[in-house]
């Protein structure tokens, strides 16, 4: 066996591969504060060990092409971590940890854009944490749900949540636990139901001038 | 968990890419786009660019690319860009919508729920 052959033997071994037929990707982001659990979120849901990477832009914009303004002050470097799910011969589902710290959001469009919604992580004891996720998912238009992970604290009725969070009533809230699988599959499944529902309307209207 | 590419000195990214640092804005490239090895890797070829071919003997998104070869994301995108001009990888990229089909949407609460 040649070397090229083993090390890809090697690297084949150690990733999880996605069937040859795989061909639609889909994004969904998890976005929360430090510590609230993200990571533990897309673990538990996730077929493959999660992965890590980054992003880095010039706040100035696209059009720097000299490398030293990626060596100065004005680079913004986020990193991000991700899952996956196999959902069927076609599609692949990621599921993205993000930071929700404000220099993050510049990096949204070039990243999330066509996003099919995100799931806002909340740890009750640090609500505030969450005013400017929701701020700026609102602003960007994407579907979300917020998510309280369970930390074994006190319990607040869902109204006072939402209350403290200013939400939407449209928007669902939840409780979870992050470590639990099928915790983890039900909040997937309420988002993705809360976009389906989100965009009803506007697809069926589509539907009517398409057999006008 | 080691964070790609943080510690590495910008040097070594500007010798892959020649000297680019961004993607061109028009990169065709999403995070999620699947890329497929169209050939083997060939003695001589740039490591990075047999690295990626190896990795997608199998289709294989671009965020995963980025992860396994520790690199950022706008540099993986720039050496992707190289070898889809050239030929070596095809590309599956996501279907975009400005409103999900509610066909997709249905396929994916079915893989959810057998999960």
């Amino acid at each position: 066996m040649d070397s090229a052959t083993s090390e890809a033997a090697v690297e084949a071994a150690a990733r999880t591969p996605l069937g040859a037929t795989a061909d639609n990707g889909l994004k969904i982001v998890v976005v929360g504060g430090f510590g609230v659990g993200k990571t533990t979120l897309v673990r538990s849901v996730s077929e493959i060990r999660p992965l890590n990477t980054e992003e880095t832009m010039t706040q100035a914009g696209e059009h720097i092409d000299d490398i030293s303004e990626v060596r100065g002050k004005t680079a913004t470097t986020v990193a991000f971590d991700f899952g996956r799910i196999t959902l069927d011969a076609r599609n692949v589902l990621y599921l993205f940890g993000a930071p929700g710290q404000e220099r993050f959001w510049f990096l949204w469009d070039r990243l999330f854009s066509g996003t099919l919604g995100a799931v806002v992580l909340v740890d009750t004891r640090r609500i505030d944490d969450s005013w400017y996720a929701i701020d700026r998912l609102e602003h960007h238009g994407t579907p979300f749900i917020v998510a309280c992970n369970d930390f074994g604290g006190p319990t607040y009725a869902p109204s006072r949540i939402r209350d403290a969070l200013d939400l939407d009533p449209q928007v669902p809230l939840v409780d979870c636990d992050a470590r639990s699988r099928a915790s983890g599959k039900q909040v997937l499944i309420t988002l993705v139901e809360h976009v389906r529902n989100t965009y009803a309307p506007q697809a069926s209207l589509r539907e009517q001038e398409l057999t006008r | 968990m080691s964070r790609p590419g943080r510690d590495d000195s910008p040097d070594r990214l500007y010798t892959l890419t020649g000297g680019r640092a961004h993607a061109t804005p028009d990169s065709p490239f999403d995070l999620v786009t699947l890329v497929v090895a169209e050939c083997d890797p060939t003695t001589g070829m740039q490591s990075e660019h047999a690295a990626i071919l190896r990795l997608t003997r199998l289709p294989t998104a671009v965020v995963e690319l980025a992860a396994e070869l520790k690199l950022p994301v706008s540099i993986t995108k720039i050496l992707l860009g190289d070898l889809l001009a050239a030929g070596r990888v095809s590309a599956r990229h996501p279907r975009k919508a400005a409103v999900p089909d509610p066909d997709v949407l249905e396929q994916v609460l079915v893989g959810l729920r057998n999960l």
